[in-house]
């Protein structure tokens, strides 16, 4: 029989307390190296749609916020276009649509400015609800967690993805709160009660 | 802003949870809080993973892969070794342009971070933090010192062996990887409680650099070969797609 020859992926490490000496060092203060963090702003200025801004933290299974999460999102622009790799092509150019954000270092709250994103097509064609992926890292994590941010006053409720998730109670986990005008609110539960929904995508 | 575009686009293939490590851990004492206990909710990747941010060399400092002098021009304390490589994705093609970050400690042990309050000393000509985009075949390198083993507070006696973070980018944001390169022949690998996560002893092995005298620069460095392998795309023509998307 012939051999299937595929690699393996490099399994995942954990990330460990210290991943801001390298992905955000201006952010610890270890500046000089690079002129900027990346991923300061998913958006430029100029940039089309609702310009919005989310709150959260991070919380473990004990209730304990953490301070040392780092978290990545990735989004489409107004119109449901992503600014790379996207087969339909031109998205907004002032839409790079990744951000790179850190909880506090003494509070753990973090935060993301950008701009709502338009719906993005499922396999099938059916659209999925405006949604910003997000990556998650940090001490005590082996491997990334991916979830979703989705917005409470959209239509959700048609999300191919969505619907994909048995528990509907846990629905809600990815629903961030609208807490004001163009302002939400989005807390990720690592474990235990009200556990934000993670995904194998 | 990169060809890769252009051709990598198919879904990605299903990561292989039993080759990583699990979330709950518990021999690696924070993972028993941190790790979700419910099932992830699994479906084939959509455009929100197999679209990813692109970055162009254009960002790239001439200094920003060379951690021995990166920081304040003059050269970092510790063993000289060249870190090189491949990315490579499931198929074995390599994947060009993407971004690779890393971060260590210094030569003995010690991390430039507020958190570290080991008693090692700074070295005040490193910072530990480098980056670089993978070249058209996906290889890359870095200049840089060994890192020295530390202690860390999980069980009483607990060091890492020596290693460097590294943080990977794909075509695909659904790629996305954080690992850490370990150094062939130290033995406190095996007694790594991080390593360890790793149920399997191949996937160990996979982290683990050989020394590369090929790549060694006589009377200079020596050098670790490190090829990182990402999640590798479908490319059937049968998927059950819409015209364009």
């Amino acid at each position: 029989m012939q051999k299937l020859d595929y690699l393996k992926e490099s399994p995942s490490q954990t990330a460990g307390p210290y991943v801001h000496i390298g992905l955000t060092p201006n952010k610890l203060g270890n500046v000089g190296i690079y002129p900027r963090d990346l991923g300061e702003s998913p958006v430029s200025e100029g940039a089309q749609g609702e310009r919005i801004v989310i709150v959260g933290t991070v919380r473990d299974g004990a209730g304990m916020i953490l301070r040392d999460a780092l978290i990545e999102s990735w989004q489409a622009d107004a119109q449901g276009l992503f600014s790379s790799n996207d087969p339909r092509g031109g998205a907004d150019p002032k839409v790079s649509g990744w951000a790179r954000i850190i909880a506090d270092f003494d509070t753990g709250e973090w935060t993301l400015k950008t701009i709502k994103p338009g719906r993005v097509p499922f396999h099938d064609g059916r659209l999925m609800a405006p949604h910003i992926s997000l990556w998650l890292v940090a001490r005590g994590i082996n491997l990334g967690l991916q979830t979703r941010i989705y917005f409470e006053d959209e239509e959700n409720e048609s999300c191919p993805v969505l619907q994909r998730i048995e528990h509907r109670e846990r629905v809600k986990t990815l629903i961030a709160k609208k807490t004001g005008e163009g302002a939400y609110r989005f807390d990720v539960v690592l474990q235990g009660e009200n556990e934000t929904v993670f995904f194998d995508l | 802003m990169s060809q890769k575009n252009s051709v990598e686009r198919g879904p990605l293939f299903f990561r292989d949870r039993d080759w990583h490590p699990a979330a709950y851990t518990p021999g690696y004492k924070t993972s028993i809080t941190r790790a979700p206990f419910k099932p992830l909710v699994a479906l084939s990747s959509t455009l929100s993973e197999e679209t990813g941010p692109a970055f162009g060399h254009e960002m790239l400092g001439e200094l920003d892969n060379n951690l021995i002098l990166n920081f304040t021009g003059q050269p970092a304390v510790g063993e000289r070794i060249i870190m090189h490589g491949r990315v490579l994705d499931e198929s074995g093609r390599g994947v060009p342009g993407v971004l690779v970050e890393i971060w260590q400690a210094n030569a003995g042990g010690r991390y430039r971070h507020k958190k570290d309050g080991y008693l090692a000393p700074l070295d005040p000509n490193f910072s530990g933090c480098g980056r670089t985009i993978s070249g058209p075949d996906g290889s890359y390198e870095f200049l840089t010192i060994r890192p020295g083993a530390y202690p860390w507070p999980n069980h009483v006696n607990n060091w890492r062996p020596m290693h460097i973070h590294i943080s990977v980018f794909g075509s695909g944001f659904g790629q996305r990887l954080i690992t850490q390169m370990y150094f062939e022949g130290d033995p406190l690998i095996a007694k790594c409680p991080i390593v360890n996560t790793i149920g399997q002893q191949k996937a160990v092995e996979a982290l683990v650099a050989p020394l590369d005298m090929n790549r060694a620069i006589p009377m200079d460095c020596l050098a670790y070969k490190f090829d990182i392998v990402l999640r590798g795309r479908r490319q059937s023509v049968f998927e059950n797609r819409k015209e364009g998307m």
